[in-house]
């Protein structure tokens, strides 16, 4: 089985601030989202774009994987940024507003043709399907098998909510069934959903609570807007040491039993299947991203 | 012009004109001391005496100052300081010129006394720090025509008890004060905190002069300066803008940056095994600092720790941490923010102490050396570790030597936080263009981008690496930021020297030239 990175938040960070550049890694996120769209005025998005292009060949960013969000292909500045970030190194993008699968595919080709131009290896650029409309609720499904490429799936809540002239709620009733669709498109897909943002940060409580929902609803992540917010999500993602304990009893067992090809065994005297390993699995990759275990 | 080379490989010339001859820093307790504590004029007071006088102007007179005299200032009133200023002006009115001025630091509400230096009524200027357009005339235009002597805290208390600062006439702003000078710097509109510089003063001054706005009847109940050394009593209607002297608490951080730094700070000194019962603690009133007390707590807190003393300047957060029987007490010197100012009037455990007490290195004892662990704050740092938080790499002059090298020589742990590059400019440097704290006295770095120890630290560095923290070489992290900002080029000076930074025990570890 590929091992699966670990994308338990994602945060954004404007690319164009120099100092958020050099530093938003630091702060220990799985993942950093430089921004080129809606945190970037239009007059700054060509800066935005050339300032992320030279952070990304001379900054070390460890193990933080990096995307950005590149403006949507029907702009003026969308396949500039695939051109000009690309070569430059980016390797994973966040494709804004994404409402059909064939927004995907055209991303996709001009990925092909950018790849074989420069002589990177084809289909090595990944991308996440930004959900962010009811349209594109409707039609995740399909977006998630548009192409090969895509490694994860997004909700954004703020654009979804403005189409519909929703209000947002703390306890989401109106992101209910969106963020639904979007984490059973991603589980069917076998690819990572990622959350909306909490904007509220004095709101710790419902913070929690919201990452807490997200969770039980599949997402493998939350996207998030400040430093701050990384550690309280890791830390509601950071499985307890019971489940932790039982976990590797169960990835240990089913290691020396062999039945990846179907059957069940005994563990702590219950029947362990295939969907309970799974799950034991993911419970140790939660522990293992957290650094609770090596 | 003959030079010498001191112990942390600065050239400094033998004899400096406008300060005299040089004795070399020579290691954090290489020099000892010799004589004998300086004496005061004798004086006496007799039944039904007034101290109380009109004015300024009138204590002036009483006190009989003079051209070429030494006065001397503090300031814990910082950016809302009235005093200085009054006296200076009251000073230059009668003609008098020449003086020698003592400040425990200077800050940007005393810059009128860039007028008083042009017209030759201050000629000489000894402080912990300088900032502003006072810095600024002083680094690139010399104005004061010979070189401002730096001295830490416990240095400059060292040095008036040593005699080699006789103070004339201190001058002492008092938020709380009876007619007969006994005073405190806790109670009335414009209290402060604690009075540790001018506990000093006033027992080595040959005159002192108490100036009020809050004059309350004999006996002053709580007193930290006694009336035994006070001369004269003037009330003003003011004494400082209470806006700008100590509002609120100071707050921990919320800059993520520093935070960070913080956390990795705490994890360092929870991982060197010396936050243990009965520790003791020094943190300054920087972001990055105070926010390393929050995560201490936690520790403290989840393990059922109990530490002695925290000390040095005192901050609401600090108080917080005493009312909740983290410590044991707080030993305050100079109070940063309206809570801590409180604190020292109501809290038994909340002690006021002489800079002297807290950290001059000529004392019987003092509380520098009683620390187990210090954070401090640098605006750079060479690959020998030494500190500069006193220029920048421009070279002007840019703030203060403060109590750093005490507490970095006294303490069994010193912790730099800093970020590794501010405004662009790395603060990992070859050599740093001012040593205040010499590296042999700091013990590791944490910043944003990477930890470092000192390699004289051996047993520190195994007790990370057993815990699993990564550190780096401080050459590795000064590349890896320079691979970000590029290489900055060096500030030029010229040969005028127009700073010289002394150790703690008189002997000079810098100086500061001219800016070109």
């Amino acid at each position: 089985m590929a091992i699966r990175r670990s994308r338990r938040t994602m945060m954004f960070a404007p690319a164009n601030n120099p100092k958020m550049l050099v530093t938003a890694h630091l702060y220990g996120p799985d993942c950093v989202l430089f921004d080129l769209e809606d945190a970037v005025k239009y007059s700054e998005k060509d800066a935005a774009r050339d300032l992320l292009a030279e952070a990304l060949k001379v900054v070390d960013y460890g193990d933080t994987e990096i995307f950005a969000r590149i403006n949507p292909l029907y702009t003026e500045f969308g396949k500039d940024d695939v051109k000009t970030l690309v070569p430059a190194g980016l390797r994973n993008m966040r494709l804004a507003m994404t409402e059909t699968p064939e927004q995907i595919k055209e991303l996709d080709e001009l990925l092909t043709e950018i790849e074989k131009e420069n002589g990177i290896e084809v289909g090595s650029c990944k991308i996440q399907a930004s959900i962010e409309t009811p349209k594109a609720v409707m039609n995740v499904f399909d977006i998630v098998k548009a192409s090969p490429r895509i490694v994860s799936v997004s909700f954004g809540a703020e654009d979804y909510t403005r189409c519909l002239g929703a209000t947002r709620t703390k306890e989401g009733t109106e992101i209910f069934m969106a963020r639904n669709m979007v984490s059973m498109a991603a589980s069917i897909a076998g690819i990572d959903a990622i959350d909306t943002v909490w904007s509220d940060l004095a709101d710790v409580e419902g913070f929690k609570n919201e990452i807490k929902s997200s969770m039980n609803l599949g997402f493998a992540g939350k996207s998030c807007i400040h430093p701050s917010q990384i550690k309280i999500i890791h830390d509601v993602f950071t499985p307890s040491k019971e489940e932790i304990e039982k976990s590797l009893r169960i990835v240990e067992a089913a290691a020396a039993a062999d039945i990846s090809r179907g059957g069940v065994i005994t563990v702590d005297g219950k029947m362990v299947d295939i969907p309970v390993i799974s799950k034991a699995e993911r419970v140790v990759r939660l522990a293992k991203a957290a650094g609770v275990i090596k | 012009m003959k030079t010498l080379i001191n112990k942390v490989n600065r050239e400094i010339p033998s004899y400096i004109e406008g300060y005299g001859e040089v004795k070399p820093y020579a290691g954090p307790f290489a020099t000892a001391p010799c004589g004998e504590r300086s004496s005061v004029k004798l004086s006496c007071s007799k039944p039904g005496d007034s101290k109380l006088v009109a004015s300024i102007r009138e204590a002036l007179e009483k006190c009989q100052i003079k051209d070429g005299m030494t006065i001397s200032f503090h300031h814990h009133l910082r950016n809302g300081d009235y005093v200085l200023n009054m006296v200076m002006d009251e000073i230059a009115k009668m003609g008098i010129k020449n003086l020698n001025l003592v400040a425990s630091s200077l800050t940007k509400a005393h810059e009128p006394l860039i007028e008083h230096i042009r017209n030759g009524v201050v000629t000489g200027i000894n402080t912990s720090g300088l900032r502003g357009e006072i810095a600024k005339e002083i680094s690139k235009n010399n104005i004061l025509g010979k070189p401002v002597v730096f001295r830490t805290h416990g240095g400059r208390g060292r040095a008036i008890e040593a005699g080699e600062l006789k103070i004339d006439i201190a001058f002492i702003a008092a938020p709380a004060c009876d007619p007969m000078g006994n005073m405190n710097g806790c109670e009335g509109k414009s209290a402060f905190g604690a009075m540790g510089y001018p506990m000093v003063d006033a027992e080595y001054a040959d005159k002192v002069v108490a100036i009020t706005d809050n004059l309350v009847e004999f006996p002053l109940q709580k007193i930290s300066i006694p009336m035994i050394y006070t001369d004269y009593v003037v009330v003003v209607d003011s004494i400082g803008d209470p806006e700008q002297i100590a509002t609120g608490a100071t707050r921990i951080t919320k800059n993520p940056q520093e935070l960070l730094i913080a956390e990795n700070a705490a994890k360092v000194l929870i991982a060197s095994g010396a936050i243990k019962n009965g520790f003791s603690f020094q943190a300054g009133s920087g972001g990055s600092s105070l926010a390393v007390c929050r995560f201490l707590k936690e520790y403290m807190k989840e393990n059922e720790i109990k530490g002695s003393f925290v000390s040095g300047g005192a901050t609401g957060y600090l108080v917080e941490l005493l009312e909740e029987g983290y410590f044991n007490a707080i030993l305050d010197t100079q109070s940063f923010d309206g809570v801590a100012a409180a604190s020292v009037a109501k809290n038994a455990n909340h002690l006021e102490m002489s800079s002297s007490m807290y950290a001059n290195p000529h004392n019987k004892s003092c509380v520098a050396h009683q620390l187990d662990v210090m954070i401090l704050s640098a605006t750079e740092i060479d690959e020998d570790y030494n500190i500069n938080s006193l220029t920048g790499s421009t070279g002007m002059i840019m703030g203060a030597v403060g109590g750093a090298p005490d507490t970095a020589a006294g303490a069994k742990l010193t912790l730099v936080v800093a970020p590794t590059m501010r405004k662009r400019i790395p603060i990992i440097t070859d050599k740093v263009t001012n040593v205040v704290t010499p590296g042999e006295t700091v013990d590791i770095l944490v910043t944003e981008r990477g930890i470092c120890v000192n390699p004289n630290r051996k047993d520190l560095q195994e007790a990370l690496d057993n815990a699993g923290i990564k550190t780096k070489t401080i050459g590795e992290l000064r590349k890896d930021v320079e691979h970000l900002t590029g290489t900055p080029e060096k500030t030029e000076f010229g040969d005028t020297i127009v700073g010289v930074i002394e150790y703690r025990d008189g002997t000079v570890i810098d100086v500061i030239r001219q800016a070109k």
